[in-house]
């Protein structure tokens, strides 16, 4: 691949589908933020040490941050703006704003997105395992608890749309 | 028509749907046409002269517009005055590329502007350097001896140095039954909010800019670039719409902000800066600070004498201060007192107010010392802080506006289950792991400074608030809304809160603890001013039965005017838009403290923290179990956002007594961990049962509003009662913070 010409990707986000012409050093999480427009991703360190970056690429949470767009060619990627199912939010969404889960709100898409992405893996069956699993999502407001909250009230819930 | 008040229910964030979905827009999210991409150069050096900058290559790169360094900057304002912002410390403001000067390591030196991020931050990489370097010095510990009073400015007066002597501590220390004494040393630390610095300026044409700014003070950033760039101030408009956390680091115009305004000045276009979070670490922090406590006590356990020293970093060009050790003698007044600030200028950035500044460290070596004392004297700590419990403020023989500190020592301690604590370090177990249980104190200042606001109501009879503060993620959306929602009678759903752009009625910086005092007082009177225009308004309408009406009989409920004591009168707000033709009616307001009654009594908020601490002594580890704060702080408009707070202080708590550093090598001046996976902040693994109890009370004379404000408090108890908690489990006291596993060893 040569790395000073632009290559041509199809990716599909949020159920539309996009065709770029970029240039292989672009990560996934700048074509979100600077070329489509979806900032709701956000940036933390740029460097994957902080999971505000979280999306999911068919299905999977991933660091967009650590992810080169051309990797990603013909990917379904889910942002946090393509969580909701239209006007209805997410239950992860709905338990987020119940619990007060955010303050600033910067980390929010990423917990939430890899918080959807957790409840798809199936792997945690209780509030240690959900605290372990969402350890790489920081929030330095200091929202843990109402984080944590909200995961384990969808969990029991069992509510994972 | 009664309805009940929204003032202290537990309201869910206003902005919520925005921030869970995605759509609240942050400084550097913001798109327009044609807009170019800011990278900032640093230097490697800590202290010396630029020789050769020459960025010929970088500059020739395809999609690089322009390189700024000190030898080619546009020029900005000449007089160091014109840089001062509401937080700036006594001395000289840096200013980015004034000279090829360099006072730090980190300093900002070029601004590489292109068309896109990835070229802009690869050209950076470009720029051949040279440099003089000289000798430096960025140890505190090792530079005591330079040690000296901070001058004093307009910081002052939010920042009091500590009060005169009293009595003869020495002597009394001496002849004390019991003392204790300490050193206390703290690590710098970063603020580090989750959204990196960022500015987007439009050019609007005509040295009209509207700047998307990173802070927490849009009039701060107006004022500064309006000052800086000889520009009108209505040509300058600042707006922070969310702002993705701050703790401080956006209380000073951050030079994101002048890199950007100086580049879209120059090229007339629109440009973004963001800051990468290793250049997060070259402005302002939280000092690194050594300390010095001796106190005494009588054997009934009365303390007679307290002397607490602290001497704190700065820079070579500004004296920072925080208050450090005038808490001691707020919280436990003992006849002979010494209390000492002093500062060490070093080659390092002028540190930067960091939640609870001062406060968070201070009071770690006083509820320390105290724990020690109660300790030897074998008296209950709980038990001890009771028997030196301040009624009046001793130093200044005034009252306190209200102090319900008593009640958050015995509310949090049964919450907590403290009398299952047996007083013996080291007799608590569980398995293999030592339990700890510690407390302590906590204190901030319930200051109230000048702001205005506005209320707007249309002929719908909703209303619009508008202010220029911000909200970084503190609830003032939802908390304002309230406060206008019960003065004025309407639904929340009725009411607009507009914030966060400098175009809007002043508002300060927000920090301190004093937005909700401040600005909610200021859209009450807004409101009421409102109430009262409505008012006169329909009395002048003969048929509305309000004619011979007092102001002050009035009740306004969903847009209706009745009178308390006649259930004939229900006057329409639209009668009055029938009236004047549908005109909005528009009131806006100052308010401030009375300046004459204001200083007559002592405002302060106050907590009691209780902690629970697990220790593997094999392994290091310590884990905060439990915690429970208890805070009075006057009134809590919203007990949901206002717990948020105090949970996210709590974690602070944990962060600065276990967690947090920044290193600083001193060989080459430099920060070491500049990147969140070496800069240790909990994550949620290391978070478990924390609890918070707000107690009743009540305050008529801080303002009509009766509250304190829960920014900093938080904080403030956490790390003491963290490590009394750990003395108790182990039997070891550690002054170092943060403790991390080798310090158990
Ligand atoms: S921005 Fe991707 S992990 Fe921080
Ligand atoms: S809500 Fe601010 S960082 Fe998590």
């Amino acid at each position: 691949m040569d790395s000073t010409q632009t290559h041509g990707i199809n990716l599909s986000i949020n159920s539309s589908d996009y065709h770029l012409q970029i240039l292989p050093w672009v990560t996934l999480l700048d074509v979100l933020r600077e070329r489509i427009g979806l900032t709701g991703t956000k940036k933390g360190c740029d460097h994957g040490q902080c999971g505000a970056c979280t999306v999911l690429v068919d299905g999977k949470r991933i660091l967009s941050c650590l992810t080169l767009a051309v990797m990603k060619d013909g990917a379904a990627i889910t942002t946090i703006e393509g969580i909701a199912n239209g006007e209805k939010l997410h239950p992860i969404q709905q338990a987020f704003i119940d619990h007060d889960a955010f303050q600033c709100g910067y980390c929010t898409p990423g917990q939430i997105c890899s918080a959807v992405g957790m409840l798809q893996e199936a792997k945690a069956r209780n509030r240690e395992e959900i605290k372990e699993l969402m350890s790489g999502n920081l929030c330095r407001c200091g929202a843990s608890r109402g984080i944590v909250n909200a995961v384990m009230q969808v969990m029991e819930g069992g509510s994972n749309e | 028509m009664t309805k009940l008040p929204s003032i202290g229910k537990p309201i869910s964030r206003l902005e919520g749907r925005l921030k869970v979905t995605g759509i609240a827009k942050y400084a550097g999210e913001y798109q327009a046409p044609g807009l170019l991409y800011g990278y900032v150069v640093n230097s490697t050096i800590t202290k010396g002269t630029i020789k050769i900058i020459d960025t010929a290559d970088a500059k020739a790169l395809e999609g690089v517009i322009e390189i700024f360094t000190h030898e080619n900057r546009p020029s900005t304002a000449w007089f160091d005055f014109q840089y001062a912002d509401m937080d700036a410390p006594p001395g000289t403001v840096f200013k980015p590329l004034k000279d090829n000067e360099i006072k730090y390591n980190g300093q900002p030196i070029a601004l590489v502007v292109a068309d896109t991020f990835e070229m802009a931050r690869y050209a950076a990489t470009q720029i051949k350097l040279a440099y003089v370097e000289e000798k430096f010095e960025t140890d505190l510990e090792s530079n005591i001896d330079k040690a000296r009073k901070p001058k004093k400015g307009m910081a002052s007066m939010l920042k009091p140095p500590p009060p005169k002597p009293a009595g003869d501590f020495e002597k009394a220390y001496e002849s004390s039954f019991v003392q204790s004494s300490g050193e206390f040393k703290h690590g710098t630390e970063h603020h580090n909010p989750m959204e990196m610095f960022a500015t987007t300026v439009i050019y609007e044409g005509k040295n009209r800019l509207k700047i998307y700014d990173k802070t927490q003070g849009t009039v701060n950033s107006q004022m500064y670039v309006a000052n800086v760039f000889g520009l009108k101030m209505k040509n300058v408009q600042v707006i922070a719409p969310f702002v993705g956390g701050a703790f401080g680091s956006g209380l000073r115009p951050q030079y994101q902000l002048f890199m950007a305004v100086m580049a879209s000045l120059a090229l007339k276009r629109n440009v973004r800066v963001t800051l990468d979070r290793a250049q997060m670490f070259t402005f302002g922090h939280r000092p690194t600070t050594l300390q010095y406590a001796k106190f005494g006590a009588d054997e009934k356990g009365k303390l007679n004498a307290v002397y607490h020293k602290a001497i704190g970093e700065t820079s070579q060009f500004e004296d920072y201060t925080e208050i450090v050790v005038n808490w001691a003698g707020m919280l436990y007044p003992a006849e002979n007192t010494l209390l000492e600030h002093r500062l060490v200028p070093l080659d390092v950035y002028s540190p930067l107010d960091m939640r609870a500044p001062g406060g968070s460290t201070g009071m770690h070596a006083v509820e320390v010392t105290m724990d020690d004392l109660a300790y030897k004297l074998n008296i209950d700590p709980v038990e001890f802080r009771l028997i030196n419990y301040a009624e009046k403020d001793k130093s200044s023989g005034k009252e306190y506006s209200s102090k319900e500190l008593r009640k958050c020592y015995l509310q949090a301690a049964a919450k907590f289950g403290w009398e299952k604590r047996s007083p013996e370090p080291r007799s608590m177990k569980r398995g293999n792991k030592l339990v700890g249980y510690g407390m302590a104190t906590g204190i901030w200042d319930a200051n109230r400074i000048l702001a205005r606001a506005q209320a707007i109501m249309t002929s719908d009879g909703k209303v619009e608030i508008k202010s220029a503060v911000t909200d970084i993620g503190t609830g003032t959306i939802t908390i304002m809304t309230q406060i206008a929602s019960d003065e004025l009678g309407l639904p929340l759903e009725d009411i607009t809160f507009s914030f966060a752009d400098s175009s809007m009625p002043f508002a300060p910086i927000q920090g301190g603890s004093f937005t909700t005092a401040t600005v909610g007082s200021a859209v009450q009177v807004a409101c009421r001013a409102l109430n009262k225009e409505l008012f006169k308004k329909a009395k002048r309408d003969k048929d509305s039965g309000l004619a011979d009406a007092a102001f002050e009989d009035a009740v306004f409920s969903d847009g209706f005017i009745f009178l308390k004591n006649s259930a004939e009168v229900k006057y329409s707000v639209q009668e009055i838009f029938a009236a004047n033709g549908g005109k909005e009616i528009k009131t806006t307001n100052s308010s401030m403290p009375n300046p004459l009654t204001y200083g007559k009594k002592i405002k302060l908020v106050h907590s009691a923290v209780f902690v629970e601490v697990e220790v593997d002594e094999e392994l290091g580890i310590i884990e905060v179990t439990r915690a429970v704060t208890a805070v009075a702080a006057g009134k809590i408009i919203n007990p949901k956002t206002a717990e948020s707070q105090i949970l996210g202080g709590m974690i602070w708590g944990i962060s600065k007594a276990l967690h947090e550093e920044t290193i600083l090598d001193n060989q080459f001046g430099k920060y070491m961990n500049t990147n969140l996976a070496e800069y240790h902040i909990p994550v949620h693994a290391d978070i478990h049962d924390l609890d918070v109890v707000f107690v009743e009370e009540e305050d008529d004379f801080v303002n009509d509003l009766g509250v304190k404000g829960v920014g900093e408090i938080g904080v403030v108890g956490m790390p003491p009662a963290i490590t009394n908690a750990i003395f108790h489990a182990t039997g070891k006291r550690i002054n170092n913070l943060p403790i991390h596993f080798d310090k158990l060893l």
